[in-house]
């Protein structure tokens, strides 16, 4: 045991001492998170607006005014006729214009219908489609107000509630996905990494001839960033909670502890590359490939999986994220207990028994 | 001083495929020698020195290396044997005092017996500025030395050296063996590979393998005799002549 900790001790210099890896390693959390949750929203705020207005009577300056209002559009540009349109779409600024026909109070009072359009920038259509849904449901929610004013008999209102995510926070669905890809690069790749290095400086074989027990070198190669990996657990949590308000409705513990659970997988899964290369540079390779990759595309917090071919959805399932992803939504957004991530916990924990065999089959205390 | 083998090896042999890297070898090592491992490059002599140290499994043979059996008691060798590689066995982003100190750790020993350690190879080795100093920062001699110093901080009853002293100017060389006789006055036994004819003069028996088989084993004085060499390299370059196999 005081060999295993001396070991132990021996990591944590060599991590201390490459500060400029501990940097990227505790600060990648952070800046992931920041740029998760800030600029790769997928909501959007204040998005400019120009109105094209033809008609100028009570009603369309109402639903102008509505417009502007919400806190999606900034509708302060105005345009006189249709020749303005591409030329405003040109210049890129305003993703949308709101076109109002002539007569557009007359035609609401008397007639049946009154005609809207919505001209949006395509050449973003994530946001095109984010956009005009909000420009829609503003329309309706005025048009609702008008037909409550005039007291007609028959009235649908339709009431749309998004559970656990009322506002449809972007961050609710990358703040699980981020701590999924962070464990998997700090602990996969930075151990896979750790043990190549002692094999490529001629330490293993040192190692080997010593004493110490492969299966303790290996373990004893892991804890630090096991370490580090509940440290960036610890800071994504914080940072989620406190900057980008996603609130932790499960049980911490047991978030902490499926935490946990992901990072030995990844560690099992680090071993295994290292266990399998003698390189450096393809232990990184590797890693970013073969982790990095379909855990950001397959894990489904970029993607959804319910819109892949049958093969990529059935190829997700071998992806550790997927599962990790999906107890962390569980817990945290919903706030659901063990008795409903049981599966997917088994199935990480499978996984980690699985792959830690493997590896410590391939790592053999006799090089030849 | 020399009264028991700590090493002997009968008709150790070992086969990667079809190719006999070392075949059927037998020699004895006394406790306290200097034993010199002679070989040109792909004779077998690091692959020798492997299976001895158990990183390696032999294809058959016999062996026992401080009084154990190399094939049922290898936890109990790891215990009694150091080894230096020809790569560098030190940590270059630790200081002097942590490698030190990580070795004595993972050999088990007490906190004090590592502080004692410590105190005495700086010491020995002229290090006393430098302990603190990072690996890295250390010129290849200095190294060398250190990695030495350190293979045997547990005091193990054989040390294995593998090429110790590639790339050092002679000089060097020369510091790096009075370490080596000091250890073996210790009663450490030294088994060491080399490519250095000089070096081994300074071995009380020499092994040239030629083929993965031991051609010549006796002390260099004898060989010289034998083979009619004014010096070991003669000796060496009249057996290595024989090889039949390429680099």
């Amino acid at each position: 045991m005081k060999q295993f900790f001396a070991f132990v001790k021996k990591e944590f210099f060599h991590i201390w001492r490459d500060k400029r890896t501990l940097f990227i390693l505790l600060g990648m959390p952070i800046t992931q998170i920041i740029i998760f949750g800030f600029a790769l929203t997928n909501e959007v705020k204040n998005s400019k607006m120009a109105i094209l207005d033809f008609s100028k009577d009570a009603a369309s300056s109402q639903l102008v005014q509505k417009m502007s209002v919400s806190k999606y559009f900034d509708a302060t540009t105005v345009l006189t006729n249709y020749q303005e349109v591409l030329p405003v779409f040109k210049k890129g600024k305003i993703k949308m214009i709101l076109v109002i026909p002539q007569h557009f109070a007359n035609d609401l009072q008397h007639g049946n219908q009154a005609h809207i359009q919505l001209i949006c920038d395509g050449s973003d259509p994530n946001v095109a489609n984010t956009l005009s849904t909000y420009a829609s449901a503003i329309i309706k929610d005025f048009q609702t107000a008008i037909v409550k004013e005039q007291k007609l008999p028959y009235r649908i209102e339709t009431d749309i509630r998004m559970m656990y995510n009322p506002e449809l926070k972007g961050a609710y669905s990358f703040v699980p996905g981020v701590m999924a890809l962070i464990l998997m690069l700090t602990s996969a790749m930075m151990t896979s990494i750790a043990i190549v290095k002692e094999k490529e400086m001629g330490t293993m074989e040192i190692i080997l001839v010593s004493p110490l027990r492969p299966f303790g070198v290996v373990i004893a190669k892991a804890i630090p960033y096991m370490i580090l990996s509940m440290v960036n657990v610890v800071t994504i949590l914080l940072l989620s909670v406190y900057v980008l308000d996603v609130p932790i409705r499960g049980s911490l513990l047991l978030l902490l502890s499926e935490g946990l659970l992901f990072t030995i997988t990844s560690l099992a899964l680090g071993l295994l590359i290292s266990s399998i290369t003698d390189s450096q540079q393809v232990a990184m390779l590797i890693s970013l490939m073969g982790l990095f990759l379909p855990t950001t595309v397959l894990s489904g917090y970029m993607f959804p999986i319910e819109n892949m071919p049958l093969p990529l959805q059935v190829m997700s399932n071998l992806v550790p994220a997927k599962w990790f992803y999906s107890i962390v939504k569980t817990i945290m957004i919903k706030g659901l207990g063990l008795s409903y991530v049981w599966k997917e916990t088994l199935i990480l924990i499978g996984m980690t028994v699985f792959l830690f065999g493997l590896s410590i089959k391939k790592f053999k205390t006799r090089l030849s | 001083m020399i009264n028991q083998n700590v090493i002997i090896a009968e008709g150790l042999t070992k086969i990667f495929g079809n190719f006999v890297a070392v075949d059927h070898i037998s020699f004895e090592v006394a406790k306290g020698e200097i034993f010199g491992f002679l070989g040109a490059n792909g004779a077998g002599k690091t692959t020798a020195m492997r299976m001895l140290c158990g990183l390696s499994t032999p294809s058959s043979g016999k062996a026992t290396v401080a009084g154990f059996d190399l094939f049922k008691d290898t936890e109990q060798i790891k215990k009694s044997i150091g080894y230096m590689s020809q790569k560098f066995s030190l940590y270059e982003d630790l200081t002097i005092r942590e490698n030190i100190q990580f070795y004595g750790g993972i050999y088990g020993l007490s906190k004090k017996q590592i502080q004692e350690k410590t105190t005495y190879l700086v010491e020995q080795l002229h290090l006393q500025n430098y302990q603190n100093s990072l690996v890295k920062s250390l010129p290849l001699g200095w190294k060398q030395k250190l990695a030495f110093s350190v293979a045997i901080v547990h005091d193990p009853a054989i040390v294995f050296l593998d090429e110790p002293t590639g790339g050092v100017d002679p000089v060097t060389r020369r510091e790096f063996w009075e370490l080596i006789y000091d250890a073996s006055e210790r009663g450490i036994t030294v088994f060491v590979t080399t490519h250095y004819m000089d070096e081994a003069e300074y071995c009380n028996r020499v092994s040239i393998m030629v083929d993965g088989r031991i051609e010549a084993l006796d002390t260099p004085k004898n060989l010289k005799k034998t083979f009619n060499s004014l010096c070991m390299d003669e000796v060496f370059l009249k057996l290595a002549r024989k090889a039949v196999r390429g680099e």
